[in-house]
């Protein structure tokens, strides 16, 4: 057994549960994402996975060993943290082989991996230089050098791009993902709230929400499947819209009156004990589209229109209390303000909830 | 209690004075360059030479004061040390021809030279070990506020407590010195301590060691809490531990901070003048340069020009260290 194995994980400051338990199964070679809303616990999690938090509770295997109570440097794991956390006294050089030295490798050896990391993040021309002397790109890159040179079994990143600014984000997160491809044999386990960084990097994600996992799925699975109104609402954006609806007939497929006085079926299978249960509808503003028929799922006021060019996101008020409902329509598009509008959806697009907010579909 | 009175009275017409000092002077350049009532122009012209010469009002008084106190003395004491002892005569290098061929003032340089290796260095040590390890238990702060606590007691004030602790009776007799009473619960000999050549020059420099702990701690602990805590997790992860940590990873971080404390205790320790007042007077070999000069200017008459030999002595000592001093805080700081 490989990879990394998380039983029962749990984390408590004193009387306060911070992690409630998490299971796991990383298979080696495979880049995870958690993602979730700050104070989640991902970062701690993270954490203590590489040691530097102690384990209240379960266990955590690398490689088939309990590591528990293994010091960090023995777990054959490297981390990059979001400051970067360079030596500021040290050279590129020093930084990468710093940890090198402390294991006291061979002076050629220690050489050999420094000139082959820096070699691979493009840093051979600034061995010399101090972190100081570098961007912020070019000292993210020296920090993943740092972790390539530890040749560790598990990578694990803390938000490793927060720092940096937008168009640096993009190029370093394609590094990351190229990095990922070359170290095929290498664990990644990263932490983001940025979903975008999760949906291109990852090849599992783990959706946390205060210290649960809530979902672990591929991208796609989580934005096709969403197993519950959290992870529906937490990936894609703008969020999933969410309209309060009651069922009014069940089986094979099912018919929800929505709020507002449509009905609507689903290609969703309900038990028939749901009947006249009150649910959610949900739908992606993405999914929604413009229509003229008769057969539409909602009418409404629009009450902001955001051209951006690409899409134009129309803001419908007064369906759901407090917040608006969003439809994202290809291209440029003549609706008003103040305009009647009906939208429909395809079946399929649809999602159905019920009153604790499971999906009907993973039931 | 007329006493009282009238140190009360002066403070308040001080703080009074220049109260009324900062007003009349702005109160007059307002009046000179108008900024109200005028056209446009003028008026922006007057307000630009107003702000221009606003700031030199208000640092003027400290200007003078500095020029008084600071500037002046030190001409007229390199004047002093080209003159006799009533200062009158020219006598060109005589004073420094006589300092160096005298026995009391090589004597107080070997001294100063030996305050100078072991109290900063001491003094920065055992603050940099305390402010390491007090910031990792519970009652640290309590144990930083008991080793600060000496700072606040003037070195006279230092002096006699240790005076106390060293304190010598005959042997037979009650140790009231808690060094002897421990010297002799142990079975020992009662010694007179401070009057033992060249151990003494270590008594005293104790006390103030004891002093400047506190000082070094509380500087040094602060930069240590600086370091960003991500160094050390790094660190941790790549493997080092406690000692490596320190070592490697944390007292580079901090050095510049060291080499400020360090050099600040040099400059404080080449002045040292009230401990071996208060405790010695220079005897038994302990004498240092700045006793040997308050001697000389002061005592058995004075000798101006001995004494002012011996402060430009000084200066020429302080002033390197200090300049270094103040560049490595600019870099601290960055300058703010």
């Amino acid at each position: 057994m490989t990879g990394l194995v998380l039983k029962d994980i749990r984390k408590s400051y004193g009387a306060v549960d911070v992690i409630h338990g998490i299971d796991l199964d990383i298979k080696q070679g495979e880049f995870i994402v958690f993602v979730g809303p700050s104070g989640c616990g991902k970062s701690t999690l993270l954490r203590m996975i590489a040691g530097l938090e102690e384990i209240t509770g379960g266990d955590m295997m690398i490689d088939g060993e309990r590591v528990n109570d293994v010091p960090p440097s023995k777990r054959g794991i490297a981390m990059v943290f979001q400051s970067y956390a360079l030596y500021p006294h040290m050279t590129v050089y020093d930084n990468m082989a710093f940890g090198m030295r402390i294991a006291k490798e061979s002076r050629e050896e220690i050489d050999r991996r420094v000139r082959s990391a820096a070699d691979m993040l493009q840093l051979t021309k600034y061995l010399d230089r101090l972190p100081k002397a570098l961007s912020g790109g070019q000292r993210q890159r020296v920090a993943i050098g740092r972790a390539i040179c530890r040749n560790p079994k598990v990578f694990l990143f803390d938000e490793p791009l927060s720092n940096l600014d937008a168009a640096l984000r993009v190029a370093t997160r394609i590094e990351i993902a190229k990095l990922s491809e070359r170290m095929a044999d290498t664990t990644m386990i990263y932490v983001t709230h940025d979903q975008v960084e999760a949906m291109t990097l990852a090849d599992r994600i783990v959706v946390l929400s205060a210290g649960h996992i809530e979902q672990v799925g591929a991208p796609l699975e989580l934005y096709e499947r969403p197993a519950n109104l959290f992870v529906a609402r937490f990936i894609g954006s703008p969020a999933m819209n969410v309209i309060p609806a009651r069922v009014i007939s069940t089986g094979e497929t099912t018919t929800v009156e929505l709020k507002g006085g449509t009905q609507t079926a689903l290609d969703i299978r309900t038990p028939d004990t749901e009947r006249g249960q009150a649910v959610s509808f949900g739908v992606r503003p993405e999914d929604l589209q413009v229509t003229t028929g008769a057969d539409f799922l909602f009418e409404g006021t629009v009450a902001i229109v955001e051209a951006l060019g690409e899409v134009t996101l129309l803001y419908i008020e007064g369906l759901v209390e407090g917040e608006p409902i969003i439809a994202k329509i290809p291209g440029i598009q003549t609706v008003r303000r103040g305009d009647r509008v009906r939208f429909s959806a395809d079946r399929n697009k649809l999602h159905l909830f019920d009153k604790e907010g499971v999906s009907y579909r993973a039931l | 209690m007329q006493q009282l009175v009238f140190a009360i009275g002066t403070m308040i017409a001080g703080v009074l004075a220049c109260a009324f000092y900062f007003f009349a002077t702005n109160w007059i350049l307002d009046r000179i360059f108008p900024s109200k009532g005028l056209s446009g122009a003028k008026a922006s012209q007057n307000l630009r030479t107003t702000n221009a010469i606003r700031p030199w009002l208000f640092m003027l008084p400290a200007l003078l004061a500095l020029a008084i106190y600071l500037v002046y003395p030190v001409f007229e004491s390199v004047r002093l040390s080209l003159h006799d002892r009533a200062g009158q005569t020219f006598v060109g290098p005589g004073n420094f021809v006589w300092m160096f061929g005298d026995g009391e003032f090589r004597q107080s340089i070997f001294n100063n030279f030996l305050w100078l290796l072991v109290v900063p260095a001491l003094s920065t040590f055992f603050g940099l070990v305390i402010a390491a390890l007090t910031d990792r238990i519970w009652w640290g702060n309590i144990a930083k506020t008991l080793i600060f606590m000496p700072m606040a007691i003037s070195f006279v004030g230092a002096a006699v407590i240790w005076k106390f602790v060293y304190d010598y009776r005959a042997e037979g007799s009650e140790q009231i010195g808690i060094l002897n009473a421990i010297v002799t619960w142990f079975g020992g000999a009662p010694e007179a301590w401070i009057t033992l050549p060249f151990w003494n020059n270590f008594f005293l420099m104790v006390i103030l060691i004891w002093i400047q702990t506190g000082f070094a701690m509380v500087i040094l602990s602060a930069a240590l809490r600086g370091i960003p805590e991500e160094t050390l997790e790094a660190a941790v992860i790549d493997g080092a531990n406690g000692l490596q940590i320190f070592f490697k990873i944390m007292i580079p971080q901090i050095w510049g901070t060291i080499a400020v404390v360090w050099t600040t205790i040099t400059i404080l320790v080449l002045k040292v003048f009230d401990i071996v007042l208060a405790m010695t007077n220079g005897q038994w070999q302990t004498q240092v340069l700045a006793n040997l000069m308050f001697d000389w200017m002061f005592r058995g008459g004075g000798d101006f020009g001995r004494g002012a030999a011996i402060a430009v002595v000084i200066m020429v000592l302080v002033v390197p260290i200090m300049i270094w001093n103040i560049r490595n805080a600019m870099r601290e700081t960055g300058g703010h």
